[in-house]
C-alpha cells in the first residue's frame, strides 16, 4: 500500500543520525520554552529561522517541528507544579494539574500529561500521513482562483476564531499584506512602498518582522510588569512518586480519547490552534466525564483531557501547511517562511517533488514524540532548576538572539533597524489590545494572494465573477462568508448585551 | 424600552478609547499607502499594473479603520482607556537594538554583544554590574562559536580598527 511506502521513505529519512539529532534537539529546546513562562514557540522559532538557514531542509524543518510541539509538553511542567502555564495551551491545565500537585500528586499529573501527550500526538501524525495523500489530490485540481479563495479561507478562518473583533483583526491582516508588498514587484520589475530607504527595495525580511514583533515586545511587556511587581512565581510543588495508580490509569483514558479527537480536528481547521483546543477538551470533560464533578479539585481528567488535545492539535496543523500550503496559525505561518528560504515551494507539489522531506518530517514528529516522553519524566528535575534562573539574564540572551538572527539573514545592518522598529508595533500591539497573528499571516501569504489574484484575473480577462462561478472557489468563499458573519454576529451580540446591560 | 439604533449623533463619542485609535491609525496607515500606489500605474483588472492590487487593498484598510472607528463611539461600545505605555522599558529595548545596529560593522560581533547585553540588561529593575558582565561574556561567546564557527558566516568578530 502507498502509505506503506510513504513511511518507509520517512523512516528511512528520519532514522539518520542527522534527523535524530535534531529532533532530540528541537524536543529539547522546546520544552525549555515550554517550562519558561514568557518564551513561547512562535517567538523562538522565529528567533532560530536563520540558523536553520543553514541547514539542510529536513533537519530545518524537522527541528523546527519538534520545537513546536516540545514546547506543548514543557508548558503542561509549569502548569502543574508552579501553577504558571508556561504556555497558553497549559492555562486550563493549571487548574487541576496544580491541584493535584497540592495534594502531593504531581508526579501521577505530570504522567497523565506526557502519556496523554503520546498518545494524542502519535495518533496526530497517523491522521497527518493518511490525510496527505488525498487531500493534495484535492488540490491538484485547484487553479489560481482557488487558490485565492482558499487562502482568503484560511486568513478570515484564523482570524474569525480569535477574540478580537473581526474588523480589527482583518484590518491588521491587510497591514501584514499590504507591508508584503513592499520592495520589488516580481511581475512587473516595479519598486514599491520603498521611498527614500535604498534598503527597502529588497522589501522587509519575514525574520525581522516575526521576532520583533512576537520577540522583542514580549520582552519590553514582561519588563513592565516586573517594574510594577506584578511577579508571580509561587513556589514549586513537591514531586513525589511518577508513576500513576492503577485507578488513575484507568481514569485517564477516556479523557485521552475525548482529547485526542477534540485536538485531531480543531487542528486541522485553519485558525483553531493549540490553545482553543485545550480550552475545548476541558470544555468536554466537564461535560462528558463521569468524574466532572471532581474536576477543579484536582481530577485527573482535567489534566489527561487538556493536555492530549494540545499536543493531537499541534500535529494536525500541520496538515493544511503541508497538503495545502496555507498556513493555520502563526507557528505554520513560520514554518511557510522555513520552507520557502529553503527554496522548497509549499503547496501541493511539495509531497511529489520532495517526498522524501515530507515523509521524513512526519515520521520525524511520531519519534519526537517518543523522544519527549522519555525525556521529560526524568528531566523533570532539571527543568524545576532553569526555572530559577532570574528574568534579568534571560532576556537579554533574547534580544542577542533577535538581534544576531536579524542580521545574519541576509547580512543587513537595515534588518536589525526594521527588528526594532517592529519591536515597537508589537510592543503597541499588547497596548492596543490586539493580536498580532494577522499581521504575520497576511504578511506570509501576502505575495502568494496577490500573484493568485494577478493570475486569476488575466486568464479571466478581468472577469471578477471566475472566483464565484467555479464551484470550488465558490464553495471556500462560502465558507469565508460564514465564518465572517459568524464572527460579525458575536461582536454584535458583545455590544447589544452590554447596550442592554446598561439601559436595563 | 425603546430600541437604540445607535446612528443618533448626539449620543456619539469616543468610549472605546483603544478601538479608536486602531481606527484611526488603519486609517492613516491605509490613506499613507493609498497615497503612494495611486502613483503607481494601476493597469486593469486583466492586466493589473504594479498599483492594483495595493490600491485597492489601502482603500479597504480604510474602509475597515472607519468602521471600527465607527463602533467605537457606538452607545454600546464597551468602555475602555488607553493602556499607560512604560516608555523606559521600550526605550531601553530598542535603542540597545538600534545600537547594536550601528556598532556591529566597526566593532565586531563580540563587542556588539557586549554593549547589547549591558544596554538592555540596564533595563531590568534588578540590574546588577556583576551578573550582567558575566551575561554579557556568556553570550558573546555562544554567538560567536555559533555564528562564526559553527556555521561560517562571514562576521568580523573584532572591531576592525584593532591591529
Amino acid at each position: 500500500m502507498d502509505l506503506f511506502d510513504n513511511l518507509a521513505l520517512g523512516f528511512a529519512t528520519a532514522m539518520s543520525w542527522q534527523s535524530l539529532g535534531y529532533a532530540l534537539l528541537g524536543c529539547l529546546v522546546g520544552t525549555l520554552i515550554g517550562v519558561l513562562p514568557g518564551l513561547g514557540p512562535v517567538a523562538t522559532i522565529a528567533m532560530l529561522l536563520p540558523l536553520t538557514y543553514q541547514l539542510d531542509p529536513t533537519s530545518a524543518l524537522i527541528m523546527l517541528a519538534s520545537i513546536y510541539y516540545g514546547a506543548q509538553y514543557g508548558g503542561s511542567t509549569t502548569a502543574i507544579l508552579l501553577k504558571l502555564p508556561g504556555e497558553s495551551s497549559s492555562a486550563v491545565t493549571v487548574i487541576d494539574g496544580h491541584a493535584m500537585a497540592l495534594q502531593g500528586r504531581a508526579g501521577p499529573a505530570l504522567s497523565a500529561a506526557a502519556i496523554g501527550s503520546l498518545i494524542a500526538g502519535s495518533f496526530g501524525v497517523l491522521l497527518v500521513a493518511c490525510l496527505a495523500v488525498p487531500l493534495t489530490a484535492v488540490a491538484f485540481s485547484f487553479g489560481p482562483p482557488e487558490y485565492f479563495s482558499l487562502m482568503l479561507l484560511g486568513l478570515v478562518g484564523s482570524i474569525a476564531l480569535s477574540s478580537d473583533a473581526i474588523d480589527k483583526s482583518l484590518g491588521l491582516m491587510v497591514i501584514g499584506v499590504l507591508l508584503s508588498l513592499v520592495g520589488t514587484d516580481v511581475n512587473s520589475g516595479a519598486v514599491r512602498f520603498s521611498g527614500e530607504v535604498f534598503a527597502l527595495r529588497d522589501g522587509i525580511e519575514f525574520t525581522a518582522l516575526a521576532m520583533g514583533i512576537f520577540g522583542i515586545a514580549e520582552i519590553a511587556v514582561n519588563l513592565e510588569q516586573q517594574r510594577r511587581g506584578d511577579a508571580g512565581a509561587g513556589t514549586i510543588a513537591h514531586v513525589g512518586r511518577m508513576l500513576p495508580t492503577r485507578d488513575d490509569a484507568r481514569r485517564m483514558m477516556p479523557a485521552i480519547a475525548r482529547g485526542t479527537a477534540i485536538g485531531a480536528v480543531l487542528g486541522i481547521l485553519p485558525g483553531a490552534g493549540v490553545t482553543i483546543a485545550s480550552f475545548a477538551a476541558y470544555t468536554a470533560e466537564k461535560k462528558l466525564s463521569r468524574y466532572s464533578h471532581e474536576l477543579g479539585t484536582g481530577a485527573i481528567e482535567g489534566v489527561a483531557g487538556p493536555e492530549s488535545a494540545n499536543n493531537a492539535a499541534a500535529q494536525t496543523n500541520f496538515i493544511s501547511l503541508l497538503t495545502l500550503g496555507i498556513p493555520g496559525s502563526a507557528v505554520m505561518a513560520l514554518m511557510l517562511g522555513a520552507m520557502v528560504i529553503q527554496n522548497i515551494q509549499p503547496g501541493p507539489q511539495v509531497i511529489t517533488s520532495h517526498p522524501q522531506v515530507f515523509w521524513g518530517l512526519i515520521v520525524s514528529m511520531w519519534i519526537g514524540n517518543l523522544m519527549l516522553v522519555v525525556l521529560n519524566l526524568p528531566l523533570i528535575g532539571l527543568w524545576i532548576r532553569l526555572l530559577s534562573i532570574p528574568y534579568r539574564f534571560l532576556f537579554p540572551a533574547i534580544l542577542v538572539f533577535c538581534a544576531v538572527g536579524a542580521y545574519t539573514v541576509r547580512a543587513s545592518v537595515f534588518d536589525i533597524y526594521l527588528l526594532a522598529a517592529f519591536g515597537v508595533v508589537g510592543y503597541g500591539l499588547i497596548k492596543l489590545a490586539v493580536s498580532p497573528v494577522p499581521l504575520l499571516l497576511g504578511f506570509v501569504l501576502g505575495p502568494m494572494i496577490e500573484s493568485s489574484f494577478r493570475r486569476a484575473m488575466m486568464v479571466s480577462r478581468g472577469d471578477y465573477s471566475v472566483f464565484f462561478t467555479r464551484p470550488l472557489s465558490a464553495a471556500l468563499l462560502a465558507g469565508a462568508l460564514v465564518l465572517i458573519l459568524a464572527a460579525v454576529g458575536s461582536t454584535w451580540g458583545k455590544q447589544r448585551r452590554i447596550v442592554l446591560a446598561e439601559q436595563g | 424600552m425603546a430600541h437604540d439604533a445607535g446612528f443618533g449623533l448626539a449620543q456619539r463619542r469616543v468610549r472605546n478609547q483603544r478601538d479608536a485609535v486602531v481606527g484611526a491609525l488603519y486609517l492613516a496607515i491605509g490613506s499613507g499607502f493609498a497615497w503612494y500606489a495611486a502613483d503607481y500605474e494601476r493597469g486593469t483588472a486583466a492586466r493589473m499594473g504594479a498599483g492594483y492590487f495595493p490600491f485597492w487593498l489601502a482603500l479597504i484598510l480604510m474602509g475597515l479603520g472607519a468602521i471600527v472607528l465607527f463602533r467605537s463611539t457606538a452607545p454600546g461600545a464597551e468602555r475602555v482607556t488607553l493602556a499607560t505605555w512604560d516608555i523606559r522599558s521600550l526605550v531601553w529595548m530598542t535603542g540597545a537594538v538600534i545600537f547594536f545596529g550601528l556598532v556591529i560593522k566597526p566593532f565586531g560581533l563580540v563587542a556588539a554583544i557586549a554593549i547589547l547585553v549591558v544596554a538592555a540588561s540596564l533595563a531590568s529593575p534588578s540590574f546588577t554590574w556583576r551578573g550582567t558582565l558575566i551575561n554579557a561574556a556568556v553570550l558573546s561567546a555562544i554567538n560567536a562559536v555559533a555564528f562564526g564557527l559553527v556555521l561560517g558566516l562571514p562576521l568580523d568578530l573584532w572591531p576592525v580598527w584593532l591591529p
